[in-house]
């Protein structure tokens, strides 16, 4: 008897722990091993593809839990991160700063187009507790407002892709085209200090790192929270049995918009982290090609499995980084061909393939080493 | 003007009617449904049996007529609303969900957590479990909870959405074609399954096989293009020669 009820013991464990474990694994890498081998300039583009990793963990949700493909993810990482540059632009636009200027005090963009006062709606931003509140409220309002408009009218499928991409888009050419106002097609550039605290210097960037890694844990708690509770499995039925959720008493609009606006909160967040790392926000993290990027990601990683959201940016930005280093114009094509590998070969991802193909290997594994040895105590 | 609150009857339907491009696939049509009553829905194909069951559960919009659920016009109200008023329905093709446990399955059709906080903080407990449970030994699926609803047989998950449909004690069911793709044996059951259930709550049953219409209907009535063509005791409507042409003919 023991021989058949103890793989089911170990495959239970590992199944039971094997997400701890791979949280943990990923905590070590990230926390441990990048910040002593990496040198500065590597650790800070890591940082940087972690705060990536934090929207793809809400693309990985309300995709791969609810069946809804948010092809405009770039919107609310881009609304979380203009809102911090808002700040950071001010804090660096102080009238010393900006004595040469025909109006000192106002950002330099505004004074090139010829403004002379700061828009009413900038001024808010000079509190820094303001700025918290408004990079996660910012794109959590917009986001429950397309939510609303979409999920009440039982917009789905292809549809909400599409339209959620036509989003991306429009606030793009938005940004652009009020260059007095948004710093246009450059962005938001030129921001210096937190505080006081200058984020530019290698140590302050190393510090932001921590604290991305840190963020990314936090979400990918949440969301493991959220996959864990009866909301997670009731996504699940809503993706598979829409009518049989409605006619089991639950309003199912408000799971969808629920799970879209924690998805672009998630990105909200990701997005002011990163205008922390980098050092400036521009439209071209906000549009089209970005939000894609973001659900290649997570398609690479299985957009089943939330950390699969998480080793899909890391893997993809770390192909990026090297190929473009070597062929520039040719990364492009490379993703293009990588995200149709993976979904004519692996449609579950990264993670399939570890459920696939590694995780049976390993219960096997384990497997072998329940067994009594049949053979352990030979004759003498 | 209709009484809607008789308390008479448990559901009333009077002059309901839905048109689909012109095409009137229910036409005026009145019926009542007494408490604790088990009333099945014949007629041909394309009568417009299901329609009738879409219309009262919200699925499909009425172009207009009355529905009244103990007074309450379900005509105005959304289907997650109907629901907890106490309405109940089973789908014709066995609608569970596939990649959920059996017990997951049964848990979320649980009368409780349906806001999206209740859900995110709902807790597993003993009551809970105990009812799932009490649930599955009635369904036939009491070794199967851990089970992938996937992996169970076309009659299992007829009896798994019946019971997901039972955990919501609702006082009136409605399930259509219930025993459509079982073998006997499952046929068997489900009728000594739908006999229990139907005991204290009225139903709404479509279903073609007439041994098990006879097994359970209290009364009977017979849909042709979208009317009532014939009501009554199963007796009834079936030395109704206007029944026989129509319908138990061929």
């Amino acid at each position: 008897m023991s021989t058949t009820t103890a793989p089911g013991r170990s495959a239970t464990l590992l199944r039971t722990y094997a997400p701890l474990l791979a949280i943990a694994v990923l905590a070590v890498l990230l926390l441990v091993v990048a910040p002593a081998t990496l040198s500065a300039f590597r650790l800070n583009s890591l940082g940087k593809y972690i705060c990536w990793a934090i929207a793809a963990v809400g693309i990985g949700l309300a995709w791969g839990r609810g069946g809804m493909l948010v092809m405009g993810q770039g919107v609310f990482f881009g609304l979380g991160g203009y809102c911090m540059a808002m700040f950071l632009k001010l804090e660096a636009s102080s009238p010393e700063n900006t004595a040469i200027q025909s109006t000192p005090g106002i950002p330099d963009f505004m004074d090139w187009n010829q403004l002379s006062a700061l828009p009413w709606w900038w001024e808010p931003f000079n509190s820094f507790a303001f700025t918290l509140i408004a990079v996660i409220a910012v794109p959590v309002v917009f986001s429950y407002i397309i939510g609303v408009a979409m999920f009440r009218r039982r917009v789905g499928g292809v549809y909400f892709a599409i339209i959620t991409q036509a989003i991306a888009a429009i606030l793009t050419i938005l940004i652009i085209g009020q260059q007095g106002f948004t710093g246009g097609v450059n962005g938001i550039t030129d921001l210096r200090t937190l505080h006081g605290w200058d984020i530019r210097t290698d140590a302050a960037k190393t510090t932001l790192y921590f604290v991305n890694g840190v963020l990314l844990f936090a979400v990918l708690l949440a969301a493991q929270f959220v996959r864990r509770s009866k909301l997670g499995r009731l996504l699940i039925a809503m993706r598979d049995q829409e009518d049989r959720v409605r006619f089991s008493g639950y309003d199912v609009a408000n799971f969808k918009i629920f799970v879209f606006c924690l998805g672009a909160a998630f990105a909200a967040i990701g997005g002011a982290m990163f205008t922390l790392q980098v050092g400036f926000m521009s439209p071209s993290f906000v549009g089209i090609v970005p939000s894609i990027e973001m659900v290649i990601f997570a398609a690479v990683g299985g957009r089943l499995s939330i950390l699969g959201a998480v080793w899909g940016t890391l893997l993809v930005n770390w192909a990026k980084t090297s190929f473009s280093e070597s062929f520039p114009e040719l990364w492009l094509l490379g993703l293009g061909a990588l995200f149709i590998a993976v979904v004519m070969a692996f449609p579950n991802g990264l993670a399939g393939v570890w459920a696939e193909k590694i995780e049976p290997r390993l219960l096997k594994l384990t497997r072998r080493g329940d067994k009594p040895l049949p053979n352990a105590t030979p004759a003498e | 003007m209709l009484d809607m609150t008789n308390p008479k009857y448990v559901l009333m339907v009077e002059g309901l009617t839905v048109s689909f491009d012109g095409f009137k696939a229910v036409n005026d049509l009145s019926f009542y449904v007494e408490p604790n009553e088990c009333r099945v829905i014949i007629g041909p194909n394309g009568a417009g049996k299901t329609t009738v069951l879409d219309l009262i559960c919200g699925r499909t919009r009425a172009t207009s007529g009355n529905v009244a659920f103990k007074g309450a016009d379900l005509l105005k109200m959304r289907e997650d609303q109907i629901v907890h008023a106490g309405v109940g329905r089973k789908f014709q093709t066995p609608s569970v969900y596939e990649d959920l446990s059996v017990f997951a399955n049964l848990e979320l059709s649980f009368p409780k957590g349906h806001g999206v906080f209740g859900a995110l903080f709902f807790k597993r407990d003993d009551a809970v479990k105990a009812r799932i449970e009490e649930i599955a030994e009635m369904i036939f699926l009491s070794d199967h909870l851990s089970q992938k609803a996937a992996f169970l047989s076309h009659g299992q998950k007829q009896w798994l959405e019946i019971g997901m449909l039972l955990i919501q004690d609702p006082e009136l069911l409605m399930l259509d074609e219930p025993v459509a793709g079982m073998s006997v044996a499952e046929r068997k059951k489900t009728a000594e399954l739908l006999n229990r259930i139907i005991a204290d709550r009225s139903v709404i049953v479509i279903e073609h096989d007439m041994g098990f219409v006879a097994d359970i209907a209290t009364r009977v009535t017979v849909l042709h293009q979208g009317k009532v063509l014939s009501e009554g005791s199963m007796e009834h409507v079936q030395n109704d020669p206007r029944v026989v042409e129509v319908y138990l003919g061929h």
